[in-house]
């Protein structure tokens, strides 16, 4: 589960770790009062406006603005509230921007030079080990800094039996080139920080930049933190954190009826069971000639229920001119698939896009028969190769 | 011969009086997997399926041997129910088990490191040896005794290679589904090497997906290694960028992770990779004339 910039922030900060003060808001006027308050509580003269969306590279899209003056402050918020934010990590269509972080100003000028790190905790699934991963090159897209200096990113792997170490975290500081007060502050910042991933059972921390300031203070200005979904269960108090108008609405609908379910671009959709299965379907589409509209993974029980909201999402999409559906029975029986699809098929009515689907493994020729019987328009194949001819002809 | 599982696998199963337990324990008994009791905390001493149940697996190893458990625990209690099976000297914990808490595999991985027990999945079909034991659930029926070694990261897809395999006339020694979990206990590499010491395994199927590394560092074994033919497909051409979050997985992993990439590591060391997973059995068909 993805959490915004400042939920991400509100439970850094509840584990000790420091960061950029803020106050989230939904309009322009309560930005103002944000700003207000903010200024009170921490002597800030600017403000940073930041967009909350689900998504990087909102500065570059302008989603992340300075503001020098409260009218700013205003006239900024309301701009980029209600707007669609495009970054590289949205699509073109971008976002919609519903909520506004107003921000402390952290660069302010001081006794000492201002500095960024990046910062990162996460799995090494090689080592199966939490590791935490680091460079001087912060504020910058970590994927250039790992192909132009591979050299500046550090990694250091903590031991599931002893935890990090306190030495850990000093290499961590002394790699970072600090000395004296922010030396101090940064030992502290890591510790807190993989503390803060352990206990709420994290799958991603991504801090960057991690700012020095000019008064030798270590904090987190931006946060992407990333739960593990399937801990969720030992932590109620952050599920309600979940911002469903963040995720695509087929995929919401899809997660009602615990179909996994993502949205493409193409113009054949599938359904099928288990998603290695559903990727490879998606491969043999293209191969075909066609282009997969969706992932969609039923699971281990397609049902009539479940097809038929299967089919309804994928017919939502108006560009979509065939479906693939691929059922390997294992424990799932094709026959009772087959009798699914036809119930699902007569169920929506009106149909209009050919259906092919393809039934292998248990009761396979029995589901087959099924289709065949029920005069519907679809067409049945039973090897896996049937069903990419099939796709390839009809497309 | 095969590797990991036979005929004279005694098999446990932990979480046996639930619904899943209970269900698949019946479908292994049919198939011919010596099941010789199962684990319920609580319920030590009652029968299901003419099967005793235990307590502990300690119990149900003292009194019938068992050198094998699955697990079909709920995800929550799962990572304690492996690591009781590897405290209990159990050789080949199989955990079908979903959904368990990256955090628990953590301290399974590091527990099981300096014990003498081999870990399965977890979320994984299980392991099958044609015609001798199943463990797991995947369907029996479509497999073949034969001279191909499987090993997957998916269930479905698993049972898409075995049919096609059994049906180009070949058959299997044993199918590993290894699971596709962050961290499993037996890599792709691990389930290789296997076959690669097994005289009755003549050649290889290796099926993964988009993520980790797993696939070209037993490429780049078998390039060193390898004296057997090696039939690969990777599934997630198409799959989306950008829907996983944290390209930071990719950079720590140290290798490209896409489909692409993936294949070209694997063709360089000698692998016969299909595009198509429909090509499966008749590559193997080829290489095996």
């Amino acid at each position: 589960m993805n959490l915004h910039e400042y939920q991400g922030k509100e439970i850094l900060k509840s584990f000790g770790v420091r960061i950029q003060e803020g106050i989230v808001v939904n309009t322009a006027s309560k930005a103002v009062d944000a700003a207000k308050k903010l200024n009170k509580k921490t002597g800030t003269k600017w403000w940073v406006i930041k967009a909350q969306i689900h998504a990087g590279g909102r500065g570059k899209g302008g989603g992340v603005k300075l503001v020098k003056s409260l009218k700013d402050v205003k006239s900024v918020s309301e701009k980029i509230i209600g707007m669609q934010l495009v970054t590289h990590q949205t699509g073109a269509e971008g976002k919609k921007v519903n909520k506004v972080l107003v921000a402390q100003d952290v660069y302010y000028p001081g006794e000492s030079e201002t500095s960024e790190y990046y910062m990162s905790v996460l799995l090494n699934r090689a080592t199966g080990r939490n590791t935490i991963m680091y460079s001087p090159e912060g504020g910058m897209d970590i994927e250039a800094v790992a192909e132009k200096t591979p050299h500046l990113i550090y990694k250091e792997e903590i031991d599931p039996k002893s935890g990090l170490l306190p030495f850990q975290t000093r290499r961590i500081a002394f790699n970072l080139g600090l000395q004296g007060k922010a030396f101090k502050e940064m030992t502290k910042f890591v510790w807190s920080l993989y503390t803060a991933y352990e206990k709420i059972d994290a799958a991603l921390f991504e801090i960057n930049p991690v700012l020095k300031t000019s008064d030798n203070k270590i904090l987190a200005v931006d946060s992407k933190v990333k739960l593990d979904d399937n801990a969720l269960y030992r932590h109620k108090n952050y599920v309600e954190m979940r911002d469903l108008e963040e995720e695509d609405p087929a995929e919401v609908e899809a997660g009602k009826y615990n179909l996994n379910f993502i949205k493409l671009d193409g113009d054949v959709g599938c359904m099928v069971n288990g998603a290695g299965l559903a990727m490879a379907t998606m491969d043999i589409i293209k191969q075909s000639g066609g282009s997969p509209a969706n992932f969609l993974d039923v699971g281990g029980t397609a049902n009539a229920e479940t097809v038929e909201a299967g089919f309804r999402i994928i017919l939502k999409e108006p560009n979509v001119k065939a479906i693939l559906l691929n059922i390997f029975g294992g424990i799932v029986r094709c026959d009772r698939v087959a009798q699914g699809i036809v119930d699902a098929y007569k169920s929506i009515g009106n149909i209009k896009i050919p259906i092919i689907v393809r039934l292998q493994g248990t009761n396979a020729a029995e589901g087959a028969k099924i289709i065949d019987e029920s005069g519907l328009k679809v067409h049945s194949a039973i090897t896996l190769q049937e069903a990419a001819d099939l796709v390839k002809e009809l497309v | 011969m095969s590797v990991l599982i036979n005929k004279n696998s005694k098999v446990i199963v932990q979480g046996f009086t639930g619904n899943e337990g209970t269900f698949h324990a019946t479908q292994m008994i049919e198939f011919g997997t010596n099941v010789v009791g199962g684990v319920t905390p609580g319920k030590g001493g009652q029968y299901r399926l003419n099967k005793k149940i235990y307590n502990t697996v300690k119990d149900a190893v003292d009194e019938t041997n068992a050198d094998v458990s699955v697990i079909f625990v709920p995800p929550m209690f799962a990572a304690d129910a492996i690591m009781e099976a590897a405290d209990a000297g159990i050789k080949v914990i199989v955990a079908i088990t979903e959904g368990i808490p990256t955090a628990d595999m953590i301290k399974v991985k590091e527990y099981l490191s300096d014990k003498d027990s081999r870990l399965i999945g977890p979320n994984c079909p299980g392991i099958i040896t044609a015609e001798e034991c199943k463990v797991g659930i995947m369907p029996g029926f479509i497999f073949k005794r034969g001279s191909v070694g499987i090993v997957s990261k998916s269930g479905t897809l698993t049972y898409e290679a075995v049919d096609q395999i059994t049906k180009a006339g070949l058959g299997q020694t044993t199918a590993i589904g290894i699971g596709g979990d962050p961290i499993i206990g037996t890599s792709t590499l691990d389930a290789v090497k296997l076959f690669e010491k097994d005289p009755e395994t003549k050649g290889i199927v290796i099926i993964g997906e988009i993520g980790g590394s797993m696939e070209a560092e037993a490429a780049e074994w078998i390039k060193e290694n390898g004296t057997k033919p090696v039939v690969g497909f990777i599934a997630g051409e198409t799959a989306p960028k950008g829907k996983r979050m944290g390209h930071a997985g990719a950079i720590i992993g140290g290798k490209a992770d896409t489909a692409q990439a993936k294949k070209q590591i694997l063709r360089e060391c000698g692998i016969h990779v299909v595009d198509s997973p429909a090509n499966l059995g008749s590559k193997m068909a080829e290489l095996l004339k």
